[in-house]
């Protein structure tokens, strides 16, 4: 089996709360999971799921309580990997008496670079996030938008293999998230692996080569969108044109009518029975396509599910 | 190493921006007010006020500088979580402590030494001349910066741990303990057991002996400090401060930041 860029193993993280803290929340349970080498891969989750955790861990900000990971074959304790990962911190903080092109040399220089080698990248990574004509404002002085792209690019700065973005399109406007997205699309084209955790489930479904659902800090799902949806396909719909005056199909009874054009849905075994009546009709079918739900749809039913077990052990347990 | 120096440096650009340096205003205004008032108030004895105010000035300016800096470099960095993304790099623990903790006192070397050319002139001003036992000042002033490096590496020790209020009181708690540490050796008049007395003299020796950094009554009066002192108050402030700082990345190592 080949080497993953992120290989997770039974990772669990609790905290202790309470009175002398004796009591303990578990935050992450037995995640075990595994991301590819140049995939870009979408963590998804309610807030409190355990997405962030999961990224602190593997960063080090936090320890496991039980479990391993490890990434580029690296165990995370071992320093060194930093060196071939980035990561942006959800909301971002940075020291905000600097400029961002101070912030960037600051940082580049825990990489090694050197006096020319520093300039030139942050030069090249302030032009890419659209932040070359702010660079000698002071970090007090930008905007969330503007602070998250500064994130991206330090995130970024020192070439590294594996990315990690903790919630990337959080407070962006519409054109802040196009630019993320760019930015993602192109370190996938680059080669790097992506890893980043979202509530906005479109900005998974466009860019994830696979996504990971975790909830109530369990992996409830992983998979390409497209195969988790696949599960979970609930129809087919027919999209069709009749010229003239409609005659007694029974599909219409089914369908909504625009105009001339009808969209009906139907179960999948009685598809074949359908189009054959419309190819009786002399119909123009225009498209025949599988209901799925959206990602958001098959996250929801995986929270619903969560909360309906949660409250069912409550009463058991009172 | 460089690590280490890269946060230093920028903990000293932080200190500057954040006009940490404008504490000297204060001083050098003190000073003119001391050296205009001494004139006209003491006779024979203009030097020894104005030497005696301005290294209590030093002191207790620094104080409050290494003190309440002192927690705020690693429990600010946590609040603030400006110190994610500087630990997703290839930097240890370890070396953000030591480079926070050299970038501090670096800011309180350049404070201290403003403040001790400022106290020079003041001398100067009344006296119109400088005596050779105004060099003594100086042995003083270095002192008291070994003394603040000792109390910035509490400072950091306890903000790994605690909440930063917590954190400033105990500096705090251990300064004033510290002075009085010798105290608890020599303990006279008071009835206790050979084992109550054992264990003052154990924790006295625990303490950091912050009188170790005192000189200021020979300086004041023009007598010198004998090199044996001041290496004395070297070493002991090095090996204190290591300990200290040791302690510390300990603790910091394991510490699950928010």
């Amino acid at each position: 089996m080949t080497q993953g860029a992120i290989e997770i193993e039974n990772l669990s993280k609790e905290y202790p709360y309470g009175f002398l803290n004796l009591k303990k929340k578990m935050s992450l349970e037995g995640l075990t999971m595994r991301v590819e080498d140049g995939e870009v891969f979408g963590f998804l989750g309610p807030n409190g799921a355990g997405k962030s955790t999961t990224i602190k861990l593997l960063m080090r900000l936090i320890f496991p309580s039980a479990g391993t990971a490890r990434i580029l074959g690296k165990s995370i304790d071992d320093v060194s990997m930093h060196g071939s990962i980035g990561y942006l911190p959800e909301q971002p903080y940075f020291y905000d008496y600097l400029t961002a092109h101070e912030m960037l040399d600051y940082f580049a220089r825990f990489h090694g670079l050197t006096a020319n080698d520093r300039s030139a990248r942050v030069a090249v990574m302030l032009k890419k996030v659209g932040l070359d004509t702010a660079k000698k404002i002071q970090l007090r002085k930008y905007s969330k938008g503007m602070l998250q792209r500064v994130g991206l690019a330090q995130a970024i700065l020192h070439d590294p293999q594996v990315v990690v973005l903790d919630e990337p399109m959080s407070g962006l406007d519409p054109l802040g998230r196009r630019e993320v997205r760019d930015i993602i699309l192109e370190l996938k084209r680059e080669g790097r692996t992506v890893l980043f955790s979202t509530h906005v489930l479109s900005d998974a479904e466009m860019l994830c080569d696979r996504v990971g659902v975790i909830v109530g800090g369990k992996l409830r799902g992983m998979g390409a969108p497209g195969e988790l949806l696949d599960m979970k396909a609930q129809g087919m719909e027919i999209l069709f044109e009749l010229s003239g005056v409609p005659g007694n199909l029974p599909l219409l009874t089914k369908a909504t009518r625009t105009g001339e054009r009808y969209r009906a849905q139907l179960p999948e075994t009685e598809l074949y029975e359908a189009l054959d009546a419309l190819k009786a009709a002399s119909a123009r079918i225009l498209l025949v396509t599988q209901i799925k739900p959206t990602l958001e749809e098959y996250f929801m039913h995986l929270v619903e599910a969560d909360r309906a077990q949660a409250s069912a052990v409550e009463v058991s347990g009172k | 190493m460089r690590n280490v120096q890269t946060v230093a440096a920028n903990t000293f650009r932080e200190a500057v921006r954040d006009r940490v340096l404008y504490n000297l205003v204060f001083f050098a205004l003190l000073m003119m007010g001391a050296a205009i008032l001494v004139g006209q108030i003491s006779i024979g004895i203009e030097r020894d006020v104005i030497v005696s105010l301005g290294l209590t000035a030093i002191s207790v300016i620094g104080i409050f500088i290494a003190i309440f800096l002192g927690v705020a470099l690693v429990s600010r960095e946590m609040d603030k979580r400006t110190l994610y993304a500087l630990l997703a790099k290839p930097v240890k623990r370890w070396e953000f402590l030591l480079g926070k903790f050299f970038g501090l006192v670096m800011t309180l070397t350049v404070n201290t030494a403003a403040m001790a050319a400022g106290l020079y002139i003041a001398l100067w001003s009344v006296n119109h001349a400088l005596l050779k036992s105004d060099t003594y000042v100086l042995v003083a002033v270095y002192l008291i910066l070994l003394k603040l490096a000792l109390i910035v590496a509490l400072a950091l020790l306890f903000s790994c741990f605690t909440t930063p209020f917590l954190a400033i009181l105990f500096t705090a708690g251990m300064y004033v303990a510290g002075l009085l540490a010798g105290d608890l050796r020599t303990v006279h008049g008071v009835e206790l057991d050979p084992g109550t007395l054992r264990l003052m003299r154990g924790i006295s020796y625990l303490l950091p002996n912050f009188e170790n950094f005192n000189v200021m009554g020979a300086v004041v009066h023009g007598r010198g400090v004998s090199a044996a002192i001041a290496w004395q108050a070297t070493l002991y402030a090095i090996l204190y401060i290591a300990i200290v700082l040791m302690g510390a990345a300990v603790v910091f190592s394991r510490r699950n930041l928010k």
